[in-house]
């Protein structure tokens, strides 16, 4: 297979604003395989890369449904088939004492779906990333803004994408190792 | 975000911020407050291990419960300590929702607040059982041994409520935390401290896309986050809402139970806060805004809590049940009386001096009025519990309660508890929440 020499390109920018700007530029110049990274989340940034929205509201959806017909059902269960009790002649499916239990462990579940789907979709946990090789990535988590554009995008050169990258003004380019 | 005085100091940038917080963990001295401070908390936890082992060995009859009064201090406890829990999630949940921009800079530790408390409220059900070998019985499992748990009981419930909002709660709080580790990784110079902290950090970068999908978990499960609290100490007012003894017997339990947890939370939130930002000169994080706004919603809640007291008496009398009515001569003439009225000092009168606002920004005043909430909020639950339980329908099995040192050695054993928990945070784990600070002071351009 012919590996790229190197995974892409990284641009830094001094405010979230300039990223925005560059991150809309590298879209209508074409490139799509890209991303952006920011100390904070920025309005905006994800959907100038293209991204659209996520499922994740439906998957916490999908949780919550499953753990209160789960919750239900296992005190259903264990009250009428697995240990009926009679307890002062009180029918044994007494629903309306079922509701508390079931509701909590419809967030619980709910709270699950959320996190692990977050990570999961994101990819994450991921110890090692191209991107961490450059020294100068730390700062991505303090007060700088990065765009990088990646050498697995079809319209990728790296002289071409080094000169657009420039014409954004960034504070520095970088070229990322693998 | 309205008039007044600023959210954060001006002068703060995104980088200083950044720098100002992750300094208290990374580059700054251990202070000698906090090794002092962190000494006697571990020595308050090892009077708690004491106790628990007691306890252990010789049986629940070393505290000073018996018959009437089966529920001692181990329930006041409970209430009191997962009351101060709520605080944390209104914070960083309900807050959230409703866009408050002010709590960026406390919902951190106010979270770490609540993980403690709720571990703390959570030893005393599990220690008051009698035989605390045995608690598993309470969660469903596949089991020979015929006793299910008893879905109908609000006993159980409070089992699922408290394990649900311990782990929303942890959920919540590992969440916020994930970029500020990643944050401490990129900052830490040790070795160690880089591993350790790119391990939780989980290899966060900032990526816009994780963000994007960060934000609506985030956001899913402070809506998540929100009911469920409310829920948590309505389940917990069942307990004694769904028995038949005056004075507990009544739906005003809900409501008054939520509204009191949220006001001893915040009790707990500005007597944490207030000597954590003149200790590590967070002044210009948490402002005299945060301090001022917390007072607010303190009387607030206080004052539907007092509402609450007026309507239980105003219930006794108008009930015509004769049992309720001796219930409330009791509980303002009887043996366990000066605990009510202290109640009423603290949550009654003492909180009316925050309707001034030269007393919500005397920060000493703030400081003491807090202490008092936390002592009244106490004491209300201890006459909740005490005078319905100790002289109930029948003279004939009337009695009294009186704690034990082992009852008093697991009380403040838990204080120390909490208190080595919370500085073990503050030495470890960022605690004001840095990128949220960040996107507050970053210029909108």
């Amino acid at each position: 297979m012919n590996f790229p020499p190197i995974y892409g390109l990284l641009a830094e920018f001094d405010t979230s604003a300039s990223l925005l700007k560059a991150a809309r530029q590298a879209r209508a110049e074409g490139y799509r395989t890209m991303d952006a990274f920011s100390p904070m989340p920025v309005e905006g940034l994800s959907e100038a890369l293209g991204f659209r929205h996520t499922r994740l509201p439906w998957i916490v959806l999908a949780g919550g449904l499953f753990g209160a017909a789960g919750g239900f059902f296992l005190q259903w269960y264990l009250s009428v088939i697995g240990y009926p009790l009679n307890v002062g002649g009180r029918p044994y499916n007494s629903w309306p004492a079922f509701i508390v239990v079931s509701f909590e462990l419809a967030i619980l579940a709910a709270a699950f779906a959320a996190v692990l789907s977050m990570l999961a979709c994101n990819g994450l946990p991921q110890p090692y990333h191209p991107l961490f090789n450059v020294p100068r990535f730390e700062s991505a988590s303090r007060d700088r803004f990065f765009l990088c554009i990646e050498a697995a995008d079809p319209s990728f050169d790296p002289d071409k994408t080094r000169r657009f990258l420039e014409s954004l003004k960034p504070h520095e380019i970088f070229e990322v190792p693998h | 975000m309205g008039s007044g005085p600023p959210v954060i100091e001006p002068s703060y940038t995104v980088a200083t911020v950044t720098d100002k917080i992750s300094s208290v963990v990374l580059t700054r001295r251990t202070p000698v407050g906090w090794i002092i401070g962190f000494s006697v908390a571990l020595l308050l936890t090892m009077t708690f291990l004491t106790a628990v082992l007691t306890l252990f060995a010789a049986g629940i009859g070393i505290w000073g419960v018996n018959v009437p009064v089966a529920w001692g201090f181990a329930i006041i406890n409970f209430v009191w300590w997962i009351g101060i829990g709520h605080a944390g999630t209104l914070i960083s949940a309900i807050l959230l929702l409703m866009q408050q921009k002010w709590r960026q800079s406390i919902n951190r530790f106010a979270e770490a607040m609540t993980l403690f408390a709720v571990l703390c409220a959570a030893v005393f059900p599990l220690l008051h059982l009698g035989r605390p070998k045995f608690f598993y019985w309470l969660f469903p499992y596949p089991s020979l041994h015929g006793v299910p748990p008893q879905f109908r009981s609000p006993l159980v419930w409070d089992v699922f409520a408290v394990a649900t909002y311990f782990t929303v709660s942890l959920l919540f709080w590992y969440v916020g935390l994930l970029p500020d580790l990643a944050t401490f990784r990129d900052c830490a110079k040790r070795k160690l401290a880089k591993i350790v902290y790119g391990v939780l950090a989980m290899g966060w970068r900032g990526s816009a896309i994780h963000w994007h999908r960060y934000d609506t978990a985030y956001l899913l499960l402070a809506g998540l986050a929100t009911p469920l609290v409310v829920s948590v100490h309505t389940v917990v007012s069942f307990d004694f809402a769904t028995s038949i003894l005056p004075g507990w017997h009544t739906t005003l339990f809900p409501p008054y139970f939520v509204a009191g947890a949220i006001y001893s939370g915040f009790a707990m939130v500005l007597v944490l806060a207030i000597p954590l930002r003149a200790a590590y000169g967070l002044e210009g994080l948490i402002t005299p805004r945060h301090l001022d706004n917390m007072a607010k919603i303190m009387l607030a809640t206080g004052l539907i809590v007092d509402y609450g007291y007026v309507m239980e008496a105003f219930f006794a009398w108008y009930s015509g049940n004769e049992a309720e009515r001796f219930m409330m001569i009791n509980r303002m003439i009887g043996p366990y009386a000066p605990a009510f009225w202290a109640t009423i000092a603290c949550n009654g009168l003492a909180i009316l001096a925050l309707w001034f606002p030269r007393v919500r920004r005397n920060v000493p005043a703030l400081f003491g009025i807090a202490l008092l909430v936390l002592v009244g909020m106490w004491l209300e639950r201890f006459f909740i519990v005490l005078t319905s339980l100790h002289r109930d329908f029948l003279p004939s099995s009337w009695g009294m309660y009186y704690p034990t040192i082992w009852d008093w050695a697991t009380f403040a054993g838990t204080i120390g508890l909490f208190f080595t928990l919370l500085f073990l945070f503050i030495r470890f784990l960022p605690l004001i929440s840095m990128f949220e600070v960040r996107a507050l002071v970053e210029p909108k351009t």
